[in-house]
């Protein structure tokens, strides 16, 4: 279990300096951020001091040395654009995002898996259909249009929910902004947290059906049944529970793709997160804070599928022993 | 009356009011309180089915297409799911083939039985465990308080085996459908599981279906033999009258299969020539006429029934 562990984390520091490898190159190589910073008329001298200010006519080496020294002391950088440290630009837009992430994620585990069980066990039932249905125009139509379907339906029409923005979100334990403490901030939620999560649902329904139906006509199912247990039991305790291990591994990865797809549902939904940070920065060539950014989704990337992996090993009682 | 009785029963696969192949074709037989009854047949006989129907257990596209299949007197077929809930490892017991998949991989042993404990007994979860604990003892799992937290893959496959064999005890059933129980095991633990269910049977006073194609281990546990082929028992009767004197051409040609019979001089086995019609072929005479070595013209003509000869029931014109 303790080898098991030790070994997935040292993968994860082996993948996370190859990111900070291909980070620096970004950083050292793109764009000329003296010129945005100073704009076209700024004299010669004027960038070459800046340029020395900022640590750019040092060797590449020297400068990677530096860079990687300071990632670890978690300084990332400054934002050429606003002109104080990345860090500190990401940690004030983690909040929305995060808040986007999970909900979309608790509307997955509420809705989106119970359906997939739902039409494993009923194939032929016409709600079973339904949902197949929707799943597959769920997959096939792109997020920004499902948003700006959303608004359009829910915001516009019907005028049940705000069409942009995080409303006001209320500060807590004085670094996290949430938008779950008051009626009309939870309200500006749903909508973009819907449109992300559209793109995993039916994916998510799939494979808790294809694995539930797998799972029912096993041979452990059949010998459940043989015992006389309720549909309840068998349904949820036997074959539930051994598709889990799928869903937790892919689900987990999934997760982690959710939080790049949130350029484009934030951008429609000028939802103040990471991705429509992201989205600015690339307009501003703000290379500092692109790499903070890289480096940051890298690591909270290569932390999920880690916890996933170690998380895995709970709930296969089997994978313990190869760990060993 | 009997324990169990089985009326003219017919298992389909296929739709019921459309096209459908008929796998097993209006058998009948009974099993007494505490007598054990091997069902015996090649792959495909219909051996298995007949198992997994009794519990209306068969898996789609398979249905009971007619007769009755009465237990303590009532009717198994005309049950509700929720009535046959009640009974399904709770009077009757089924023992599955292979001990490597039955299990389910995610959950303790102990959960799997006690499991069934409290689905049918009203005993408190302190109880069951103790109910598990000893059933565990009783087919000679060591340790068994410790041995309940395990998965299955901490078990070998003859431990499986007796485990299962344990789920099967522990809610003290009447009936014991054992449905290939030891082919799925090496042959050195093959008998000391057979013995094990033999014994237990014994103690415990229960009746006993044995389901396989192992003459061998059919003669040392069961009193009465059923033979199945393509559907059909083709004779039926107390094991030793037919280990000893089989009367059917197929049993003959069976029992002259074992490795005991080979020819002495050339070591060579003896087989039965050709191979059972499939579903969709099965003749309108004897389904064994292609392959029997005493076929006469009225074979081909008419299907054999099931009737008396000597001690036994066959279903042979040639006598």
């Amino acid at each position: 279990m303790v080898a098991f562990i030790v070994k997935r984390v040292i993968q994860a520091c082996i993948v996370m300096v190859i990111v900070s490898c291909i980070a620096f190159a970004v950083k050292y190589s793109f764009g000329d951020p003296t010129r945005d910073m100073l704009g076209m008329s700024a004299s010669a001298e004027a960038r070459a001091e800046l340029r020395t200010q900022l640590g750019l006519d040092k060797p590449v080496f020297e400068q990677w040395i530096v860079f990687v020294g300071n990632v670890l002391r978690g300084n990332l950088g400054d934002s050429y654009f606003y002109r104080e440290p990345a860090m500190d630009v990401i940690l004030s837009r983690l909040p929305a995002t995060v808040e986007l992430v999970c909900m979309a994620t608790l509307i997955i585990v509420c809705v989106a898996i119970p359906a997939g069980v739902y039409v494993a066990c009923n194939p032929s039932s016409l709600i079973s259909k339904t949902i197949m249905l929707i799943s597959m125009l769920g997959v096939s139509i792109p997020v920004f249009l499902t948003s700006m379907f959303l608004i359009y339906v829910f915001s516009i029409q019907l005028n049940l929910f705000p069409s942009f923005g995080r409303g006001e979100p209320v500060e807590i334990l004085g670094f996290w902004t949430t938008n779950f403490t008051t009626f009309s901030n939870f309200l500006h939620i749903l909508l973009p947290s819907l449109a992300l999560s559209s793109i995993m649902f039916p994916l998510f329904v799939r494979i808790t059906r294809s694995d539930m139906k797998e799972a029912l006509t096993s041979e452990y199912v059949r010998y459940a049944q043989a015992k006389g247990l309720s549909r309840k039991r068998i349904v949820w305790r036997h074959a539930f529970r051994n598709t889990l291990l799928p869903l937790v591994t892919i689900g987990g990865v999934q997760v982690g793709t959710m939080v790049a797809f949130t350029i484009l549902t934030e951008s429609v939904f000028q939802w103040q997160g990471l991705g429509y940070m992201f989205i600015e920065a690339v307009s501003r060539a703000d290379t500092g804070l692109l790499v903070a950014y890289l480096l940051f989704t890298s690591f909270i990337f290569v932390t999920i599928n880690t916890l996933v992996d170690i998380i895995y090993t709970f709930i296969d009682p089997t994978i313990t022993i190869k760990g060993n | 009356m009997k324990l169990l009785e089985v009326k003219e029963l017919s298992i389909a696969f296929g739709k019921p009011e459309g096209n459908h192949l008929t796998a097993v074709d209006a058998i009948s037989f009974s099993v007494d309180k505490g007598e054990r009854l091997g069902i015996v047949g090649e792959s495909g006989a219909g051996k298995s089915i007949t198992g997994f129907s009794i519990l209306n257990l068969l898996a789609k596209p398979g249905f009971i297409a007619g007769g009755n299949i009465f237990f303590k007197g009532r009717d198994l077929t005309k049950l509700s799911e929720d009535e046959m809930r009640t009974i399904r490892g709770n009077e009757i017991s089924m023992i599955f083939q292979d001990p490597m998949v039955t299990l389910n991989p995610v959950l303790t042993i102990g959960e799997q039985i006690i499991e069934v404990i409290l689905a049918h007994k009203d005993v408190s979860y302190d109880v069951a465990r103790t109910m598990a604990i000893d059933a565990l003892r009783k087919v000679y799992i060591p340790s068994p308080e410790q041995r309940l937290q395990q998965y299955p893959h901490e078990f070998s496959g003859g431990m499986r085996q007796r485990i299962i064999i344990a789920i099967a005890l522990v809610t003290s059933p009447q009936l014991i459908i054992a449905d290939e129980p030891t082919t799925a095991l090496d042959v050195t633990i093959q008998a000391e599981i057979m013995q094990l269910l033999l014994h237990l049977c014994e103690v415990e006073k229960m009746s006993l279906i044995l389901v396989t194609h192992d003459l061998g281990v059919v003669s040392q546990v069961t009193q009465q033999i059923a033979v199945m082929y393509a559907g059909t028992i083709v004779e039926m009767g107390a094991t030793e009258s037919i280990v000893l004197n089989p009367s059917h051409p197929y049993t003959k040609g069976l029992l002259n299969s074992l490795p005991e019979k080979a020819d002495k001089k050339t070591g060579r086995l003896h087989q039965i020539s050709g191979t059972m019609p499939s579903l969709a072929e099965i003749p309108k005479g004897c389904p064994f006429y292609d392959r029997c070595g005493v076929r006469e013209d009225i074979c081909k003509k008419k299907r054999p029934l099931l009737e008396k000869y000597n001690d036994v029931l066959m279903a042979c014109f040639v006598r």
